[in-house]
């Protein structure tokens, strides 16, 4: 099964390195049976916690993921920075302590000791109007957003009055633009609250079973290529409610090491233990595996009753995209389950527009349980999940939200009718495929732009998730307001969201961004990159044209 | 002067090995020896008896059988085909083809259907879209959502309220957000699913107490106090909390809050309320449970509701004293479609300029709880103020498959006749205390003098001819 790297090179295979190029021969793995085998030596320096792409065969196209090593003088930097923000903290806790110092916020004694509420109180606090910043127009390419000042180092906002305007929008998920207000998804919407309002005040089961609920889940079906689908009110709900119902105790839960909080939370209500694999990394997974069926339940070791692996299309702080392809042949390999969340890449990536699956050109009947969000790339609230008929109808009796919550409410069901008829290119238009061919183009000019201005950019060529590295605390407020300085806004994220080293800004793209737009943008990184010294790649940048293939021929 | 220091360590060195004691070379000597034993000496690890060989593993891959992702439901499930409502779930709904008089959906306030509800959401839509795009924290926080909290926390009179964007979600949310491991929650029987679930995301210990009986949870109460006394360390580092519900949906009955109130005084609890059902019925202007009794709101560390029943919109608020309010389902989900925001925003505008309604409703629902008292074979389970009222088979079968099969043939019934109930439903296997079966029975203020008698007089038929 070991391909030699010529071989690779010829495949159009990108060479990653494993983690930190350690000889990985001591893990107890033996080669002739497992699925993927041990890496060869192949040295590329400054990548970490790449797994080679050893099956080649099972991708149509090259995978080509970057997660560039923190360069050793910004990580102590950062440190430092961290430390200094520490002390000064202390410090000033102890001068409100001893109430030299007001102390705006109400708290408990026996609180001031927890970590987490120093971290909010002294760290996040200082750049805390980065967040939360109202808006007061739609959520499209450009945005209006109300103007807010701080008084007291804020602690506490009020606003001025005065509206920013066209305020380049690289921080809201839509991914195709579908966030309008006038257009046929609008129409639509404004006809069937005439028709139905807004409520539904009652649960699925009882009296809240609208037809045009039966609607959606036909073309929901229809657009995954499943047998049935199901839909909720809330993506958030629809992993933390339904995982449970699906194992219990006895099963195995095998999850990403970065996967959201909803994955998290709903295979913690179940009840089973759960192990983590290091994130896309397909031996560890595959370790996991065999050593679960092989010892079986700790400490009885009687055999699991199931096995569940969760993972996410997209995960959208790293913008990296999940190895498909390598997951379903383990999968089939030792029988288990696979619980698939697309809640960033339904919609964004493929070139139907049908997310991870579509993009890999696989068959959505190997992926047992496909769950995602309506929120990202259609424009509406709530979440699905699709897969074979039996799988729906347990949940339809079973799920904790087709029981005891809300149904949704009937416009935001039209938005995505609508918008799902769009990307299918039912309604008789080109405007779906245009949208997603827009989306892919933007994806690739961004990135290519951004790595060859020589910033530090993480995650797949392909993903519309593009996280730029900041590191340094202090950059973190700065990169957010000076980009706001110049009518651009994005997310800026730092611990507990990111490691602690790690704080990133992220943009989103969309769409509805036309090339002038995306151009400001990068104008504007640019500028505030130099201002900040953000400019932390060592690459060779690879000559335009060339992209990634470049790379390789360097190192021959 | 070197020479002066060194001669005598020299001789101190020589006269160290020959003055020890012979014991303690012997000692030092065997002590080497067995280090370099152990440096040598294979290691034992307690894995190894269990290591299995490569095809001993490779054999037990083979031979793994995993259960079916998800058992067999029978076709005939009653809860595998809904009902289908054609067109909006007003007061007058077509269920399964029928035109019924809405009895099931909790349209409390009739404000499903309000014209200027829809007025203000459509104007909403037209300026915002539908969708936000993003969570709370990342340009998914609307002008519309600050003053949908700020209303909200103005009308309740507390410090501040915040939005979820999924009823269930919000009390699910709450609970965890204050509550973590090591802290102590006082829970009544009855607490609906979502509360169940907010429990078990918290990781506290939970303790039950019977349904609105206060003396058992003074009981429980002081027997914590005692535990305290014993540990005051960790008393101090403890928290205590009791959650009720203002009015439980699942026993329509009111729970006795100025007692809860003493009792939060005297053990040192805090009290967090979840007045889904009580928002909007209860009380002079509809504040809920803490206006009906007149408890003043600030005795209250956490009110709760969602926006589904009274508001006629969709999502839900928490409302109580600043301090860390928010969950996991505000901070990582996405916010409320505006329109929504928009709608409840209205809904409590019609609330705020009319408290007559509150009255109204009220009177009807004592009016329905009288009319069915009597009705043979069901008896009614709740409070004369309550608008949603269970009824339950007097006599049950002695199987819950059968009983619900029979409340499904008066549903079934009723509906034919055009008045359309629904069987209440709970997660067998789920719920901690399972409820009887029953009939949801739902007054709205929107049903007149007719729409009663004739649900009342169906439901009697239905009982007499179906219950024998």
């Amino acid at each position: 099964m070991t391909e030699s790297s010529a071989n690779k090179l010829l495949n159009g295979d990108a060479c990653h390195r494993t983690s930190n190029g350690k000889r990985s021969s001591k893990n107890g793995f033996v080669k002739n049976h497992c699925v993927f085998q041990q890496p060869q030596k192949y040295r590329r320096p400054r990548e970490k916690n790449q797994n080679v792409t050893r099956n080649s065969s099972l991708y149509k196209k090259p995978f080509s993921e970057s997660f560039e090593e923190t360069p050793l003088l910004v990580a102590v930097l950062t440190y430092m920075g961290y430390g200094i923000l520490t002390v000064f903290g202390y410090l000033r806790d102890f001068l409100r302590y001893w109430s030299i110092e007001k102390c705006n916020v109400a708290q408990e004694k026996e609180e001031q000791k927890d970590f987490e509420n120093f971290y909010t109180r002294n760290l996040y606090m200082r750049i805390r109007d980065n967040w939360n910043r109202p808006i007061c127009s739609v959520p499209g390419a450009k945005m209006d957003l109300v103007e807010r000042a701080s008084h007291d180092y804020n602690w506490t906002f009020e606003d001025t009055g005065r509206v920013v305007k066209d305020v380049i929008n690289m921080g809201s998920y839509n991914y195709l633009g579908f966030a309008e207000n006038t257009g046929a998804c609008a129409d639509a919407a404004i006809e069937v609250t005439k028709k139905y309002g807004l409520g539904v005040g009652s649960t699925r089961c009882e009296m809240g079973n609208l037809d045009i609920h039966e609607e959606l889940e036909q073309l929901v079906t229809r657009f995954l290529g499943v047998e049935s689908s199901l839909a909720f009110g809330m993506g958030f709900a629809t992993n933390s409610m339904n995982i449970p119902a699906l194992t219990g105790k006895g099963c195995l839960i095998l999850s990403d090491e970065l996967n959201h909080a909803s994955l998290v939370l709903g295979a913690r209500l179940s009840g089973s233990p759960i192990r983590v694999f290091k994130h896309n990394n397909m031996i560890s997974l595959e370790k996991l595996l065999r050593d679960a069926i092989a010892h079986g339940q700790p400490r009885t070791h009687r055999p699991w009753k199931k096995i569940l692996i969760v993972v996410e299309g997209i995960y959208s702080m790293e913008g990296s995209i999940v190895r498909l392809p390598e997951i379903i042949a383990l999968k089939k390999r030792y029988k288990a389950y696979l619980y698939l969340d697309e809640a960033h890449s339904i919609g964004a990536l493929g070139p139907n527009g049908k997310g991870v699956v579509d993009y890999f050109g696989l068959d959505p009947k190997d992926v047992d349980i496909m769950m995602g969000t309506f929120t990202k790339s259609f424009g509406a609230a709530g979440g699905y999940i699709g897969g074979k008929k039996e799988l729906i109808d347990y949940l339809r009796r079973h799920s904790h939200s087709a029981l005891y919550a809300t149904s949704m409410s009937p416009p935001v069901i039209q938005q995505i009718i609508t918008s799902m008829k769009i990307i299918m290119g039912e309604d008789g238009t080109t405007l779906g495929a245009d949208r997603l061919r827009q989306l892919s183009e933007n994806t690739t000019y961004f990135r290519r732009r951004l790595c060859e201005m020589g910033f530090i950019i993480y995650g797949n060529d392909d993903s519309p998730v593009v996280p730029l590295m900041l590191y340094m605390p202090a950059k973190i407020g700065a990169f957010g307001r000076e980009m706001l300085k110049r009518n651009i806004g994005t997310v800026v994220v730092g611990f507990p969201a990111t490691p602690i080293i790690e704080s990133r800004a992220r943009f989103c793209l969309s769409a509805a961004h036309t090339r002038e737009m995306l151009d400001t943008a990068l104008d504007a990184a640019n500028e505030v990159g130099d201002l900040l010294q953000l400019k932390y790649s060592r690459r060779e940048q690879p000559r335009p044209s060339l992209g990634w293939m470049s790379e390789e021929n360097l190192f021959d | 002067m070197w020479n002066m220091v060194a001669v005598p360590r020299e001789a101190a060195r020589t006269a160290t090995i020959q003055s020890a004691p012979a014991y303690h070379l012997i000692l030092e000597g065997i002590l080497i020896l067995w280090i370099i034993r152990l440096l040598f000496s294979k290691t034992y690890k307690l894995h190894d008896t269990f290591k299995l060989t490569e095809k001993e593993k490779e054999d037990l891959i083979e031979e793994w059988q995993p259960e079916p992702l998800v058992p067999l439901v029978s076709k005939d499930h009653p809860s595998l085909n809904y009902d289908v409502v054609t067109g909006p779930p007003t007061h007058k709904i077509i269920i399964n083809g029928k035109e019924c008089i809405n009895f099931a959906s909790f349209n409390f306030l009739g404000l499903l259907d309000n014209e200027r509800v829809k007025q203000k959401a459509l104007a909403s839509l037209k300026k915002y879209g539908v969708g936000t795009c993003g969570p709370r924290g990342f340009y998914g926080t609307f002008d519309v959502h600050l003053e949908l909290e700020s209303r909200l926390s103005n009308f309740m009179k507390t410090e501040e309220a915040i939005i979820y964007s999924y009823g269930f979600a919000t009390i699910a949310s709450a609970i965890p957000a204050y509550s973590k491991r090591g802290d102590i929650i006082f829970v009544d029987e009855a607490a609906c699913f979502s509360i169940q679930k907010g429990l078990q995301a918290s990781r506290s210990f939970i303790k039950y107490f019977k349904h609105n009986d206060m003396e058992d949870l003074e009981r429980m109460l002081k027997e914590q106090e005692l535990e305290d006394h014993k540990n005051p360390r960790k008393a101090r580092v403890t928290r205590k909390f009791i959650v009720v519900e203002g009015l439980y949906i699942n026993t329509a009955d009111i729970c006795p809050l100025p007692q809860l109130v003493k009792m939060k005084y005297r053990y040192k609890v805090r009290i967090f309320l979840e007045e889904s059902m009580s928002f909007g019925v209860l009380g002079e202007h509809g504040r809920g449970v803490t206006e009906h009794f007149g408890v003043n709101i600030d005795d209250i560390d956490l009110i709760s509701a969602n926006m589904e029943n009274a508001l006629a919109s969709i999502g839900g608020f928490c409302c109580g004293r600043s301090f860390r309010l928010s969950g996991q389902g505000y901070c990582f989900s996405a916010s409320l479609p505006p329109m929504l925001a928009a709608a409840a925003i209205e809904a409590l505008n019609i609330m705020e300029e009319d408290p007559d309604i509150f009255t109204v409703l009220r009177e009807k629902c004592k009016h329905v709880y009288k009319a069915l008292q009597g009705t043979p074979g069901l008896k009614i389970v709740g409070v004369p103020c309550a608008p949603a009222l269970h009824l339950q088979l007097e006599r049950s079968s002695g199987s819950r498959e059968s009983d619900m099969r029979l409340l499904r043939s008066i549903v079934e019934y009723c509906m034919d006749r055009g008045v359309a109930l629904t069987l209440a439903r709970y997660l067998e296997k789920e719920e901690r205390f399972l409820p009887s079966p029953s009939l949801r029975v739902v007054v709205t203020i929107e049903h007149t003098e007719e729409d009663i008698e004739k649900a009342v007089s169906c439901v009697q038929e239905a009982a007499s001819s179906l219950l024998k």
